[in-house]
């Protein structure tokens, strides 16, 4: 490493589409009023599955793309470009003369790729034979799809990669820009992660390994929004949410070149492994614990100045628990000061997209100084000793830094620490 | 049968359908390619759905063959003569 001080890295762009809302603005609104974007499936295949409520995007991301555009682009890649392209303008970068494209890099990634298209094709296959399987599936429905869509769109020629972790991969495409940045191979990285996995084979499937919850899905109805309740005693698993969250990084350096309004730098990034078990975390929650402390020394981060937590609670009974270990871990007493929130509760578990749209929410709660809320806690676990803001609630003023926290599924743990400006 | 016009009125559909090219456009003289620039994958879904519109069946090696949108034509008329 050179021995010069390295790159001050800076968010300049946010971009989302979301289960609360089809952009940044009523995205952001719904998640301060503690609107839950959870609804009943309607669709006529959802009514044989053990689970009928999901997340769904609030704007059809074809609504918004050219419709032979939205043909060639599976629905991951759909919300990916929506994102990107919302971030991209928000960052002052649609306008902005001089950008070299080969120092502009995309790391977008997806928990489980173009899997509706993949299935549509298969249904094709056996319903009408190889010759009416779609010449686009192959593109559509490879995992790198989102990255090579935004990369085209924005003509990226830096780099177009994409980390697959399952659930941590949104925040390890965030990790990837930092390095990249700081490596010096780009000046600015588009970041993201996206999913569009609500299909009945993966609603089997997560409900089967017992991770989703059951609740509000009988015959007897019951309310879908209430669902979603991380770290309450009442909850039972997950809510599949779909979606795609965008942050543009930059170096320091080029956002002031150029007068671009900085949110928030980044401070750091851990990327660790459990090697525990594939799907289950670890109870005590000891690589998630390796990778906040990396991300806090990484950033040089004095841990009392730690203010706010996007955590990744996902409404699991094991999950929720160790997520708050870790947390103790890291900062010791301080833990119980820090103001700790999921925003899951409101959008449900995005998958590979979670990580980036709760980066957008962590940064803007740095921007403006306040947390969004988590919903349905009515009775907090008494195994979970954390602050958590149930209604939205005023951050500190002055030098703060926010954490935000992704697990997955092979066991990944990233958190990113972000820091006010 | 169905007429010159009649084959070029339905395949103009399907190539706004797939490449989003106006159908008043898609006209015989036109080429696929250098006029309507519709790609070698979008080429290849307005011959499918060419294929299940019309009940031909065109060949992968005749699909080079097809350079104008009155080639297109003139095939699925012979091939459903």
């Amino acid at each position: 490493m050179p021995a010069s001080t390295p790159r001050r890295i800076v968010v300049t762009g946010l971009g989302v589409t979301s289960p609360v809302g089809g952009d940044v603005p009523t995205t952001w609104e719904a998640l301060l009023a503690g609107r839950s974007g959870v609804r009943r499936l309607e669709q006529e295949w959802a009514a044989d599955l053990p689970v009928q409520i999901a997340g769904q995007a609030a704007v059809e991301p074809t609504e918004i793309i050219d419709r032979v555009k939205a043909r060639r682009l599976d629905r991951t890649s759909q919300f990916a470009l929506v994102a990107a392209t919302e971030a991209w303008a928000d960052a002052g970068l649609a306008d902005a003369e001089g950008l070299d494209p080969e120092r502009l890099g995309v790391a977008f990634a997806s928990g489980i790729g173009g899997v509706t298209t993949l299935l549509a094709n298969h249904d094709t296959l056996k319903e009408k034979g190889p010759r009416r399987v779609s010449p686009l599936a192959v593109p559509m429905l490879m995992p790198n799809a989102p990255a090579a869509t935004v990369s085209l769109h924005l003509g990226a020629r830096a780099f177009a990669s994409t980390p697959v972790s399952a659930c941590a991969s949104g925040n390890e495409a965030i990790s990837l820009g930092l390095d990249q940045l700081r490596l010096g191979r780009a000046d600015v990285v588009v970041c993201g992660g996206t999913e569009a996995a609500i299909h009945p084979l993966n609603i089997a499937a997560f409900a089967n390994m017992m991770a989703l919850s059951k609740t509000a899905s009988g015959p007897d109805g019951g309310d879908p929004t209430t669902v979603s309740r991380p770290w309450d005693t009442g909850r039972d698993g997950f809510v599949l949410g779909e979606g795609a969250g965008c942050v543009v990084l930059e170096t320091e350096e080029h956002a002031l070149a150029r007068g671009a309004r900085i949110y928030a730098t980044v401070l750091g990034a851990g990327v660790t492994a459990d090697a525990h078990d594939i799907a289950q975390p670890d109870p005590e929650g000891r690589g998630g614990t390796r990778a906040i402390k990396r991300a806090i020394a990484e950033g040089d981060v004095d841990p009392a100045t730690v203010a706010h937590v996007n955590a990744h609670a996902t409404s699991t009974p094991q999950g929720d628990i160790a997520e708050g270990l870790m947390l103790h871990a890291v900062l010791g007493s301080h833990a119980t000061d820090v103001v700790v929130t999921s925003t899951k509760s409101m959008t449900g578990h995005l998958l590979g997209g979670a990580g980036a749209l709760e980066a957008v929410a962590t940064v803007l709660a740095l921007h403006h100084r306040v947390s969004p809320p988590t919903i349905n806690l009515d009775d907090q676990d008494p195994a979970v000793e954390l602050d958590i803001a149930i209604k939205a609630r005023d951050l500190p003023q002055g030098d703060i830094v926010a954490l935000n926290n992704s697990f997955g599924f092979g066991g990944a743990n990233v958190a990113v620490a972000f820091g006010s400006v | 049968m169905a007429t010159t016009e009649e084959i070029r009125t339905d395949l103009a559909e399907i190539v706004n359908e797939v490449a989003g090219v106006d159908a008043d456009d898609v006209q015989l003289d036109k080429s696929f390619v250098d006029d309507l620039e519709v790609d070698s994958l979008s080429m290849v879904e307005v011959v499918v759905a060419a294929e299940e519109k019309f009940g031909v069946s065109i060949p992968d090696d005749e699909v080079k063959n097809l350079k104008t949108v009155g080639d297109a034509v003139a095939y699925i008329e012979r091939a459903s003569a």
